[in-house]
């Protein structure tokens, strides 16, 4: 089992495969400031950590003692990936989920790769299609092992025997053995080589709403998360990069900051200044007492304004790449009865997981031993040994449960700087960043400049649609030496290429515009930009056309029926065209991603001052077998807030290079009271399984901007919504409020304390 | 030396007076279930009870918390409504990646604790004040209810 997993989604971009080989190194460097160029080291094999009498491949181990460990080659970081996986195996091994134990595989690009993203990595929701064949074969493999083990043991065909519940049954006579019993037997047989899986209605375990395996050690605090480790004389370190991306450190005084009791260590790094104490309160108040100098560089003016009309100059000037053209795009368009044409603008997103980025490293003269949740575990430890110059086999990576990854551990640029700031020490350190630098200091998602059009036949459906899309490559930071000029960058135009709908003639093309920022990727990547565009202007195209917005995506998904499936799902179970009050409305939107089909119906109202409520939302799925239905449900509940999160709050904006945002109270995050009531509704398929950790995150934007289309008749092309274009001219002129009500065990906390620190004085 | 009663044991920290409880907590007592996320009483992680009240412990100088009872979410299951919560987080999926879910179940075993039978309304005042970025929210309601029923 020491090949690479076989690509198993068609598909899979070519290119997107690329971009873990090494690259995620060289924008971490740059960020670092050490110039060093990356080195992709081969991976020579590391033995998995955990042995067993039957180690049939690198997932399965089965001790004497009948103790079941699958060694998972994805991590969790809630979306249910742990559970989803172990259901492969046990659904061919014959055990239940009850009788495993799961961990996360230690870093090895040879054994855990993810074909699609070239490495071992765990995100654009690949996850489930890319082990749905081979972790169900590695357990049918496992499994025909240990019944050919007791067959053997009993001297009767294999054919009289069965497998059940971690237990080999002699039909004719009865007689059993556990798999614990046949541990040392079963490693003794021969590899079987022809493997038939089960057919899909003999299921036992896929398709049900099995119990999590990570949760029971979430609700008393037993989890260990990276940022919960606690190792032998381990210090806390906390740390400023400098405050503009590009930026260096010029000079530091330390005086105030060393004499705060509890501070042990000042660390300087070419861009960065770390202070380590016996606890995060001794180094946080030492960062507060330093004075630091920085050399701002070439970023020092950059403004989010600037971003923008670049992007608009480069959209409307430079040549752009072409990522599709088919049919006689410039005829049709001269021959329309009509024309469309809308331009978008989305902002740059922080990702702001709950866990704030951290990680502990302990740097010893020979290795250098880190305890981290990263999505990205040989990128790790590629950063590690870069950083001390240590071979990768005396780096030593103990994988985390993980608090919220949405693409921000997908890099491993602050295990560099850990290592960095460890490296200077001779104790263990547990490096945590403040929420503040957790949000300026981020890899963000692109800002996009998108110009759209149509032209219209006599009745009203599009004859021609051209996407012109401008924004920066998210691939380019993962390829040494940057994308090339001339290549698509197929991330940029993902979702935006092939709409689920009948567009024979139609144009997308993309100009590349990197901002002066690191950027990555975000949860739902391509498409939660581009569906974005594409969805609220099919509801353009239908409000020029006079069209109910669900009859017209009906007329253009004739040859489309998995996407027609959810739309009419959708349609039917949102009760849509039932009448609303004045001020509310619906909006729908579309979209195939990630190999799943999903339609979306949001209802919402506008009240005269423009505040939006959220009030139901009702999404049709068809992602191929569900493995675990209700994971595919929480997770399109939980993909679907943290977009309208998004759509109606957030963006990451520039002054003087500086980020201007630092914390959830001007990084808002959509809260319990504001969240819509939810229904989700499957489309019964027996096609493999599609992607979820990010389809409903595609979903959110365009949904509520149809909505609010259909509750104002206001077009509003710009996230997040700006409430005051909502505004109705009657309406009272105070400002909408963005700011999170200061809740119950707020004010008892302030009270006790006596004092509202300046940001609590801000919210309230 | 700064005396303390967490989860019904007797403590003595030698701390400073301003550091936070949240710090005390993970950093000098080891108990790291009750979770750092913004540090300014935005998010609702840090959430523990001090006399059954929810607090933010992030902004909480320990040297305020005097002769009150901290609970935290390594002992939450002692306590009736506490058990209930977690049981009904259990059933109901509540949790993905479970990082805010400390603070959620103490602020919802403490809301419970006062109001066994809480509205839509009662749940928005209590639980506005933790975010949840993998959006469970509309299962944490449930959950809610469900644990009122048991």
């Amino acid at each position: 089992m020491s090949k690479p997993f076989s690509s198993p989604n068609p598909k899979t971009n070519a290119s997107r495969r690329a971009f873990l080989q090494g690259g995620g190194l060289l924008l971490g460097f740059a960020m670092l400031g050490a110039g060093i160029r990356p080195v992709v080291a081969a991976t020579d094999p590391v033995e998995g950590d955990v042995s067993a009498a039957f180690a049939p491949d690198a997932f399965i181990r089965i001790g004497t003692d009948g103790k079941i460990t699958f060694i998972l080659p994805n991590i969790e970081m809630g979306q249910g990936t742990h559970t989803g996986e172990a259901t492969l195996i046990a659904e061919e091994l014959e055990v239940g989920l009850d009788q495993v134990s799961v961990v996360d595989a230690p870093p090895n690009d040879k054994l855990y790769a993810t074909a699609a993203l070239g490495g071992q990595a765990t995100g654009g929701s690949t996850s489930m299609r890319a082990t749905w064949e081979s972790l169900r074969k590695a357990g049918a493999t496992a499994r025909m092992m240990l019944v050919s083990a007791a067959a053997a043991q009993w001297s009767v065909p294999v054919s009289e025997c069965a497998a059940k519940l971690g237990v080999v049954t002699h039909q004719p006579t009865g007689r059993q053995l556990a798999y614990g019993a046949l541990a040392d037997a079963a490693g003794k047989q021969p590899v079987p080589t022809d493997i038939k899986l089960k057919d899909p209605r003999d299921f036992e375990l896929i398709g049900k709403s099995l119990r999590r395996v990570d949760t029971s050690g979430k609700v008393n605090g037993a989890v260990v998360y990276g940022i919960d480790v606690r190792v032998p004389g381990m210090k806390v370190a906390t740390v400023a990069a400098c405050p503009v991306f590009g930026g260096t450190l010029a000079d530091v005084d330390d005086k105030a900051a060393r004499a705060i009791p509890g501070v042990r260590d000042i660390v300087r790094l070419p861009n960065a200044v770390a202070v380590i104490g016996d606890h995060f309160w001794a180094a946080k108040k030492g960062l507060a007492a330093l004075d630091i100098t920085w050399n701002d560089g070439a970023n020092a003016r950059l403004g989010s304004a600037d971003i923008m009309a670049a992007l608009k100059t480069a959209s409307e000037h430079k040549t752009p790449i072409m990522a599709r053209k088919e049919g006689d795009v410039e005829g049709k368009l001269k021959a329309a009865s009509k024309t469309v044409e809308a331009a978008y603008e989305l902002p740059f997103l922080a990702h702001a997981p709950m866990e704030p980025i951290n990680c502990v490293v302990h740097v010893r003269a020979d290795e250098c031993e880190i305890w981290v949740g990263t999505q990205v575990p040989t990128q790790a430890q590629g950063w590690a040994a870069q950083v001390t110059g240590f071979p990768l086999d005396k780096i030593i990576v103990h994988n985390h449960l993980i608090g919220g990854g949405f693409g921000r551990r997908l890099v491993a640029e602050s295990v560099g700087q850990a290592v960095a700031i460890a490296k200077q020490v001779s104790y263990p350190v547990k490096v945590i960043w403040t929420r503040e630098e957790d949000i300026q200091h981020d890899l963000y998602r692109p800002a996009y400049y998108d110009r759209i059009s149509a032209g219209l036949g006599p009745d009203g459906l599009p004859t021609v649609w051209i996407d012109h899309v401008a924004g920066g490559s998210v691939l380019g930071n993962y390829i040494p030496g940057g994308w090339p000029e001339d290549k698509l960058d197929d991330d940029a135009v993902e979702s935006a290429v092939k709409p689920p709908y009948d567009l024979p003639v139609i144009q997308v093309d993309w100009v590349r515009q990197d901002p002066p920022v690191p950027i990555t990727w975000w949860r739902g990547v391509g498409p939660t930009h581009n569906v974005f565009v594409v969805e609220s202007f099919m509801d353009e195209l239908a409000h020029a056309a006079g069209k109910d917005p669900v009859e017209y995506r009906r007329a253009l998904t004739k040859n489309q029926p998995r996407a027609a499936g959810v739309l009419e799902l959708v349609a039917e179970k949102s009760g849509w065209g039932s009448p609303m009050p004045a001020g509310s409305g619906r909006g729908i939107a579309l979209h195939d991603a990630f190999g799943s089909f999903m339609a979306a119906v949001l209802e919402i109202s506008v009240s005269p001052a423009g505040e939006i409520t959220l009030h139901r939302a009702v999404v049709a799925v068809d992602c191929g077998i569900a493995i675990n239905p209700n994971t595919v449900e929480a997770q399109i509940e939980g993909g679907l807030i943290f977009g309208l999160s998004a759509a109606l709050y957030s963006g990451i904006t520039f002054t003087n290079g500086r980020v201007d945002q630092s914390n959830f109270h001007d990084y808002r995050i959509l809260r319990n009271n504001e969240a819509p009531k939810i229904e989700v509704y499957h489309v019964k398929s027996l096609e493999s399984p599609g992607g979820i950790g990010e389809t409903a995150t595609v979903s959110a934007a365009p949904a509520l901007a149809n909505a609010i289309f259909a509750a104002t008749g206001k077009r509003l092309r710009s996230l997040p919504f700006d409430r005051n274009q909502l505004r109705s001219d009657s309406a009272d002129k105070t400002s909408v409020s963005m700011m999170p009500p200061l809740s119950v065990p707020v004010l008892a906390a302030l009270a006790i304390t006596g004092e509202a620190d300046e940001s609590e004085a801000e919210a309230a | 030396m700064i005396a303390l009663n967490v989860n019904g044991q007797d403590r003595s920290v030698d701390v400073p007076d301003d550091m936070p409880l949240l710090w005390v907590l993970r950093d000098v007592i080891g108990l790291t279930g009750t979770k750092f996320g913004c540090g300014i009483a935005q998010c609702g992680a840090c959430t523990v009870q001090l006399d059954g009240q929810p607090v933010r412990s992030c902004v909480l100088p320990v040297a305020s918390v005097g002769t009150r009872h901290v609970t935290t979410v390594e002992a939450i299951g002692a306590t009736p409504s506490g058990k209930k919560v977690q049981q009904a987080w259990l059933d109901l999926e509540v949790i993905q990646c479970g990082y805010c879910q400390s603070g959620q179940i103490m602020s919802a075993s403490a809301l419970l604790e006062r109001n066994p039978n809480p509205s839509d309304s009662d749940i928005d005042a209590a639980m506005s004040g933790n975010i949840c970025r993998c959006g469970t929210y509309t299962r944490i309601r449930a959950a809610i209810k469900q644990a009122a029923k048991a």
